[in-house]
């Protein structure tokens, strides 16, 4: 048997507010965190929607007590909120500590304004230290100097399942024994590139989303970061920590189908739940929840809900996809969601599926349509889907 | 005013361009086969792709990916719609 | 580790002739210039031009580098393709914003948006391959590559009994404007060299760029050229002593002295190294080792840890020391273990320990 992965402690920091209170209260509400974009600097502001955070990037670093934003990226800033949260730690301790984060835009939210400046006066003198922060190690390695994290440190990007991505690497590295304690999500701010970059693919809903529905258009983009402590049994033990519950299984596969779309019959996606079931030794009949990946474009819901009935036939479990109130947030959904499932099963909730109104005419299936207490969750899957084709599922579980 | 084999000659060269079409001639490709599904090998990006380009070089918009679907069936129905906006 | 990891074969697009191994080692010249920019072979060869037409210069230095080490070790499906790039595909990134404000936010290409994607090249070869398996991408500045070859590690580890086959390299590419940026940010800063050598090289390293992809297994095969036998990363240690514990743990881990070690592959890049952690590391530590250098031939770029690798790898397949590579003066009959340790802008620290098999 592997060595367990438990997780203990959660940070949050999306569209619904900088914290798990404000997560769960507004799931509980089922007031989303969708509205017209009002920070963001781009021609669609006040035009599409988005799960934009309302701080300016000032406000962020006042929150975090930080003397000065000039070094900072959106991605950094939002990523220190998040994973200060997370994370409780004494150095003093003998654990084997390290941090993988994920990232899909990293600091471009800073070099695309430098690069505008150089396009207007052919010179990049001025706005130099924009570019410094343009690569995805950039804000791990702000969070990690933030937080004193000295051992092994590193960055994932594959692209809107990066930060299930980086669980499933600090998981393996528990049950290899190379870590004791890791902390582990991701994040990814609104930025005028991806914005035009989905724009562009012409899957951005104007108005907003509506996952798994039949009139469905298309996605809203959100921004965020989620982080997640993981730890060992052993290392419980030395740093008194208490579980919140368990990262029992995960699967990542690839749909080797095209670069943006996902297959008809979603390969990739029954490979990566079957995966993570099997990974966690677990039955179809133990999953009580699905956090769906649910993107609210035509073709991934139709792909994901086809793997989803493939795999689960007559036992499709209660699902929702909560994008409908943090948008999607990129490289940070696969963590968001994972927090939210967590959030979920300690408090014994289930998170509606908002905007649902008609099913899909291929598929006869539905989604969670209202908000539920007093529900006994004990094994929840979630799925983050990525382009390239990237899968990856996870499986949490209550603990004993 | 150009003929409509005019303005399918330039397509053919606009959209070996746009979708970098390496070894591809204008001749190689007929104007009256589908494009897509052809051993060109053309997907749901080139689609955009030359949605782009007919909005760059025409000023023509496509809105939906129905009406996108109809007008390059062929390199003729395109120029047949690029014939009738900009007349 | 318990199981063994084996690299069963490798390919390399450099600066250098690279792809034509035996020939490089053996000779006495190396190609210098300023910038380092790839030598890049025919890509027809290496690629489907139906995949070809979309894939930008680092995905092609990528792509057919895997596809070349995937072909000479005879894997078809690999049981996972890890894939790491320090600044992923800048070109088209660069092309999608300048094309974002030229239309105002109007029109852009999203070719170009889903090309600049960082797990482009992983999802290329994915898809290239019909290719189901794990797959994942490592985007961590000088531990881009070497993440993805800890996860084949994990891999290999987790694998037990059974065969395993994986694919791990790294690809970064230079542009003209990461070359402006980098040249007004005078990260380097010229450095008078500590050694008389034979070659001027040492003065200034300049930016590189580059592919190096490996087959990895946990099964030798008759073509095994080295086996990976520990990995480290460490990050930004606060003194020089840290990092010298470092390296005495890491040997120890293997049972190993210094005495054992036949040649250390050192990460200068003429940058403002000297009087720094890592010069004082290299000086205190490895003094009267016989030391090469590697970045005067594939320049100073993120993954340029994977040039590393492939270097040392050839070495030990050829059983040669090139000429051009001693950073002191050495002769040497027999390479079993080759150290690498690499430095990427002092914050990024890698110990490799590659030995002949």
């Amino acid at each position: 048997m592997p060595q367990k992965i438990y997780i203990t402690g959660l940070g949050i920091v999306s569209a619904l507010g900088p914290s798990l209170e404000h997560t769960v209260e507004a799931l509980r509400l089922g007031r989303t965190g969708i509205r017209k974009i009002k920070h963001l600097k781009t021609r669609y502001r006040g035009i599409l929607p988005a799960g934009e955070i309302d701080f300016t990037n000032e406000e962020l670093a006042e929150m975090l007590h930080l003397p000065s934003i000039k070094r900072y990226s959106r991605t950094a800033l939002l990523g220190m909120l998040a994973a200060k949260q997370a994370w409780q730690h004494d150095e003093k301790l003998p654990l084997r500590t390290g941090f993988v984060s994920a990232t899909s835009v990293g600091g471009i939210d800073r070099s695309e304004l430098a690069y505008k400046h150089f396009m207007v006066n052919n010179d990049i003198r001025g706005c130099l230290h924009k570019m410094m922060s343009h690569d995805c190690g950039d804000s791990t390695e702000r969070i990690a100097d933030f937080l004193n994290i000295r051992g092994f440190v590193s960055t994932i990007s594959t692209a809107c399942s990066s930060s299930s991505n980086a669980m499933i690497l600090g998981g393996r590295m528990i049950q290899n024994g190379m870590v004791d304690k890791i902390l582990v999500g991701g994040t990814d701010a609104l930025t005028v590139y991806t914005l035009n970059g989905f724009h562009t693919l012409k899957i951005l809903d104007e108005e907003w989303c509506m996952p798994f529905d039949k009139n469905r258009r298309g996605l809203n983009l959100g921004e965020g970061a989620a982080y997640l402590t993981l730890e060992s049994e052993e290392s419980m033990k030395i740093s008194g920590s208490q579980p919140l519950c368990e990262l029992r299984g995960f699967g990542n596969t690839n749909d080797a189908f095209h670069q943006t779309a996902s297959s008809p019959d979603g390969a990739g996606a029954y490979h990566a739940m079957q995966l993570a079931l099997k990974r966690g030794n677990l039955d179809i009949s133990d999953i009580d929840y699905i956090n769906a990946h649910g993107t609210a474009t035509p073709n991934n819901d139709l792909s994901e809900g086809t793997a989803i009935k493939n795999l689960f036939k007559d036992y499709i479990p209660q699902f929702s996809s909560t994008k409908s109130f943090t948008g999607h947030t990129l490289a940070a959904a696969g963590a968001i969601e994972a927090v939210i499932s967590v959030l979920l099963m300690r408090n014994k909730m289930l998170a509606p599926n908002l905007n649902f109104h008609d099913r899909m005419d291929e598929l006869n299936i539905e989604p969670v349509k209202i908000f539920n207490q007093d529900v006994e969750l004990k094994t929840v899957l979630s799925n983050s889907f990525g382009f390239g084709g990237n899968c990856s599922s996870l499986v949490f579980t209550e603990t004993a | 005013m150009s003929t409509m084999e005019e303005t399918i000659e330039k397509l053919k060269v606009q959209i070996i361009e746009q979708l970098n079409l390496e070894d591809v001639t204008p001749d190689e490709i007929d104007a009256d086969a589908p494009l897509f599904d052809s051993d060109l090998g053309l997907d749901s990006i080139d689609a955009l792709e030359i949605i782009v380009m007919l909005e760059r070089e025409y000023g023509l918009k496509i809105q939906s990916k129905e009406e996108g679907q109809k007008i390059f069936y062929s390199l003729k129905t395109m120029a047949e719609f690029v014939t009738e906006k900009i007349a | 580790m318990n199981n063994q990891v084996y690299i069963n074969a490798l390919a390399c697009i450099s600066p250098q002739d690279t792809l034509n191994a035996e020939q490089f080692l053996q000779s006495s010249e190396f190609v210098s210039g300023s910038p380092m920019r790839s030598i890049e072979p025919t890509y027809k060869e290496h690629i489907d031009r139906r995949y070809l037409r979309r894939m930008g210069r680092m995905v092609r230095m990528g792509v057919a580098a895997a596809t070349k080490a995937l072909a000479d070790a005879d894997i078809k499906n690999p049981d996972a393709i890890l894939v790491g790039t320090g600044m992923g595909c800048l070109e088209d990134t660069e092309k999608f914003l300048r094309a974002i404000y030229e239309s105002d936010e109007n029109i852009a290409s999203p070719n170009q948006f889903i090309q600049s994607t960082h797990n482009n090249v992983a999802a290329q070869i994915a898809l290239m391959l019909g290719c189901y398996n794990y797959n994942f991408t490592y985007v961590h500045r000088g531990f881009s590559f070497e993440s993805a070859m800890l996860d084949a590690i994990l891999h290999v580890q987790e694998a037990g009994e059974n065969k395993t086959d994986i694919l791990v390299g790294a690809c970064d590419e230079l542009t003209d404007m990461y070359l402006e940026v980098t040249s007004k940010l005078n990260i380097w800063k010229s450095k008078v060299p500590r050694h008389s050598l034979k070659y001027n090289m040492g003065i200034k390293s300049e930016q590189g760029e580059g592919a190096a992809f490996f087959a990895v297994s946990n099964q030798r095969s008759q073509n095994t050229i080295a086996s990976l036998d520990a990995l480290r990363m460490v990050y930004k240690p606060q003194s020089s002593a840290r990092l010298t514990d470092e390296i005495d743990h890491f040997l120890a881990r293997q049972s190993l002295t210094l005495d054992d070690i036949d040649l250390v592959l050192l990460g200068y890049d003429g940058g403002g190294q000297k009087g720094d952690v890592y010069d004082e590391v290299v000086n205190s530590v490895f003094d009267g080792k016989n030391q090469a250098v590697y970045k005067h031939l594939c320049g100073e770029y993120k993954t340029a840890g994977a040039f590393a690798t492939w270097l040392s790898c050839e070495m030990i397949r050829q059983q040669h020391v090139p000429e051009f590579v001693k950073w002191n003066a050495f002769e040497i009959d027999t390479i079993r273990r080759v150290l690498i340790f690499n430095n990427y802008n002092s914050a990024n620290f890698v110990l490799s320990l590659l030995s002949h098999v």
